[in-house]
């Protein structure tokens, strides 16, 4: 191929072709983002977010599931990221290639493919039933830790891997231990990955509604102790579009759902690029 | 004292390490306690090829549905995979900076939007075009695959970006240094240096693809036949499990988690092909891999 | 960050995790209730006018199905499951069943569809596949697209006894796996034809008369309108205390103006 197209041709033919598909995603991203906000942002006020549902969620407001959400999501998030870094840290620091680090990595990986309904079934069976927590946030929570962590491993690996060998060899020429060198120098270099990592998974746990099914409860007050019942966003958006109770107000949450997660993105992308320029200056 | 915190700290980082293992013996075991006596009172031939899937007269053939999932998987990263490679190396070498800036984000966001806004969004939007299109219904593996590829190519774009701006500066300088283009150092040099952290993002999007529930019932059509071409109605694994869960008792209840099983299976199966090649790989490029 | 601020953030965490693990909150009785995801929003109103009189009872209305409502509350994880289909013998034992309405169910096809009636005889024929263009029934020329819903699910269970029998539904029916999204099918496409329940009914599609009887909540109540499912509370045993008081409400008159707000058709 090379010979019939010269370098410089294939360089312009290929950026044609790289810019075109950007700009498809982009457009594809646009309309469904465009779709949910024209549909769903007129439902949307402060009323709509600081009041209680009423009618089963047909009238009034989502501030219940909006509290549910953070509340189940934090302890997904909180659960899965030490387990998470901490796994990815043993994978690229500690193991070598031996058989537990590749039954280690392929666990991960299945992990990461079994079906959320699946995790729904399990988590009714072992958090709910066997384990006695009943329909809670403490359970929903739970389940969506486990669905995260595979996601948070991976990534966290990935980055992990891609610090030079030469800082590490830097930093343990001066005479720290291999504990201070991953604490002090590959961690801080791998923390924009990372975050890349739990923003992924946080996205996963926020959005996800087939896992929760089960588990979480549905009730309609807000959750004050972990073990009280709850109705994500997510979960809450499924029933008003599924049982057709308002599909206004399904449109309102799926948009407020969107903003929410655009508002995570935005803002650990800011502090991690912030971080990085930091890191680069020192 | 230091030593022995060392000790402590390496077995703790162990301890994190094997717990996905745990999660997924714990898994395994479960969904195999409620399974298998589906597939031993029915036959496991019987089962996993059986082409009649019909609760109610004791009829539980999963065949169908095997082939609905790998069609919309295959379909969609078919789709998926190009595009998101190719948007991908256009964020990590190309796109402007303030372009980049405004588009990581959203890409993200588009990670978190949930499945029943696609399914949706799908059911309103993409199954009439179909329809209009293509004849039929509408609802078709098609359709299904063209929503599921939306779905992951966040997935597959941001962790090929990172895959691709993690390899090392001095790699594109020398290629650069040396006469190459920048398209044939992106072709040569980038993209097999990152190749295993974008087979790491095909996986995790592959995982997405094959578990996706609530948006594929909802424009599949869930259809229990072989489709004869992609815009038949097919039913996939996870929404014969999603579709009657709530309704099953006995053996029907003990067949959902069988079907549990298959979808187990063809996961374990994928992983080993896909690592297979990641293993491939990285012999072929050697030194690449940091 | 130096190590005193973290230390400090990780104790803050534990002590708010400590906290909201034995926050009191058994203040409150409780009510579980699980089951139908159909009657999850009768259920639901029902909970909350029933906590406006009782401050002291916090009740959970969880989804999930009907036969995991059944299910959990002979396993007595629930007080009260809840179900959109009539129980089989085996399920029966040692629970007790209330009905607290009925609902109906609608056969819907497309707004452009010139077709305002069938008889039960064509609709079975239809649904079994006998029939495939709406020609032959009397309307366009327009190859005829089954939506059926999952099997298992209330409103097809009472739909196979009532209108099919023996005959099955054609295998390559459409399945949705909601009223809502049955609904959207039909909607959008001018050959559809399916069933959702008369409590969710719209104008988005148009609801057809069934051998000369229309549906409406009049014609469910008094029976003369056939396609109806039951709503049903099931309790292990007698039950006692607040669920007991919980049920009376559901049946009184009260409870049963709810119902009706909730367009299901009161028993009473």
């Amino acid at each position: 191929m090379n010979r019939i197209i010269s370098p410089k041709m294939a360089q312009t033919i290929m950026k044609g072709v790289l810019w075109a598909s950007g700009i498809i995603t982009v457009l594809i991203l646009i309309v469904i983002i465009g779709y949910i906000l024209i549909k769903g942002l007129p439902v949307v006020s402060l009323n709509f977010l600081f009041s209680d549902p009423i009618d089963s969620g047909r009238a009034g407001g989502i501030f219940p599931m909006i509290i549910s959400s953070l509340y189940v999501t934090l302890i997904a998030i909180v659960v899965a990221t030490p387990l998470g870094v901490g796994a990815a840290v043993y994978l690229s620091e500690y193991a070598g290639e031996n058989t537990i680090v590749k039954l280690i990595r392929f666990g991960a990986e299945t992990l990461a493919s079994i079906p959320s309904i699946v995790f729904g079934l399990f988590g009714l069976a072992f958090f709910v039933i066997y384990l006695g927590f009943g329909w809670s946030v403490l359970s929903g929570g739970l389940i969506l830790a486990l669905m995260v962590l595979p996601t948070i491993l991976q990534v966290s690996e990935v980055s992990l891997e891609a610090v030079p060998k030469s800082y590490r060899e830097g930093s343990l020429a001066i005479g720290a231990t291999k504990w201070q060198t991953i604490y002090r120098v590959v961690l801080p270099a791998g923390i924009p990955g990372i975050t890349t990592g739990v923003i992924l998974g946080l996205a996963r746990a926020i959005s996800e509604a087939a896992a929760i099914l089960f588990a979480v409860g549905a009730s309609l007050s807000i959750p004050i102790s972990i073990f009280d019942p709850a109705r994500p966003l997510s979960l809450h958006l499924y029933i008003l579009a599924t049982e057709g109770i308002s599909l206004d107000n399904a449109y309102g949450t799926a948009a407020v759902l969107v903003i929410l997660v655009l508002i995570i993105t935005v803002v650990t992308n800011t502090l991690v690029e912030r971080y990085s320029r930091k890191m680069m200056g020192r | 004292m230091t030593k022995y915190e060392e000790f402590l700290i390496e077995k703790g980082l162990f301890i994190t390490a094997i717990l996905s293992i745990i999660v997924i013996l714990l898994i395994i075991g479960f969904i195999f306690k409620e399974g298998l006596p589906a597939m031993e009172s029915y036959g496991f031939l019987n089962f996993i090829f059986g082409m009649d899937w019909s609760p109610s007269d004791g009829q539980y053939g999963v065949f169908t549905m095997i082939i609905g999932s790998i069609g919309i998987t295959l379909l969609s990263l078919l789709f998926a995979v190009p595009l998101s490679l190719l948007c991908a190396i256009f964020l990590a070498e190309i796109a402007p900076k303030t372009m980049k800036r405004i588009l990581k984000p959203v890409i993200e966001t588009l990670a978190g939007i949930p499945s029943v806004v696609y399914g949706f969004f799908g059911l309103i939007i993409l199954v009439p075009f179909m329809r209009v299109q293509f004849g039929g219904t509408g609802f078709s593996m098609l359709t299904a695959s063209l929503i599921l590829t939306v779905m992951i190519l966040p997935t597959i774009i941001s962790i090929s970006e990172d895959a691709l701006k993690s390899v090392p500066h001095e790699y594109k300088e020398a290629s650069l240094a040396l006469g190459a283009t920048h398209w044939q150092t992106i072709k040569n040099v980038l993209f097999p240096a990152a190749i295993p952290g974008i087979i790491t993002a095909i996986i995790l999007g592959m995982g997405r693809a094959v578990g996706e529930t609530l948006a594929v019932i909802m424009v599949a059509g869930n259809v229990t036949q072989i489709p004869n071409s992609i815009f038949d109605p097919v039913r996939a694994l996870t929404s014969n499990i999603a579709l009657e869960m709530g309704y099953a008792t006995g053996l029907h209840y003990n067949a959902l988690f069988a079907t549990g099983i298959i979808l187990f299976i063809m996961i374990i199966i994928l992983l080993v092909i896909a690592n297979y090649f990641h293993y491939k790989k990285k012999v072929v490029i050697g030194g690449g891999y940091l | 960050m130096d190590l005193k601020y973290k230390l400090g953030i990780l104790i803050a965490i534990i002590i708010i995790i400590a906290y909201l693990t034995f926050i009191p909150s058994t203040n409150y009785e409780r009510i579980q209730i699980a089951g139908s995801t159909s009657v999850q929003p009768v259920a639901e109103k029902l909970a909350e006018k029933f906590e406006e009189t009782h401050p002291n009872i916090r009740i959970n209305v969880q989804g999930g199905g009907s036969s995991l409502g059944i299910s959990s509350v002979s396993q007595g994880i629930t007080d009260i499951g809840t179900s959109s289909r009539e129980l089989t013998a085996k399920e029966k034992v040692g629970l007790n069943e209330y009905i607290i309405g009925k609902e109906g169910i609608v056969i819907a096809v497309n707004n452009q569809n010139s077709i305002n009636e069938l008889t039960n005889a064509q609709l079975r024929d239809i649904f079994s596949g006998k029939i495939t263009s709406w020609k032959e029934v009397g309307g366009p020329d327009l190859e005829i697209h089954v939506i059926t819903r999952e099997s298992g699910s209330g409103t097809r269970s009472a739909f196979e006894n009532l209108i099919m029998g023996d005959t099955k539904i054609r295998p390559d029916a459409i399945v949705q796996s909601s009223t809502e999204s049955v609904k959207q099918a039909v909607r959008q496409d001018p050959g559809a034809i399916g069933f959702v329940s008369l409590a969710r009914m719209s104008s988005d599609v148009k609801a057809l008369k069934i051998d000369g009887v229309a549906p409406s909540e009049e014609a469910v109540f008094d029976g003369s309108y056939s396609l109806q499912t039951p709503f049903i509370f099931v309790v292990k045993g007698e039950p006692q205390g607040i669920v007991k008081e919980f049920i009376d409400f559901t049946l009184s008159p009260e409870g049963q103006a709810i119902v009706k707000e909730e367009k299901v058709v009161p028993v009473r």
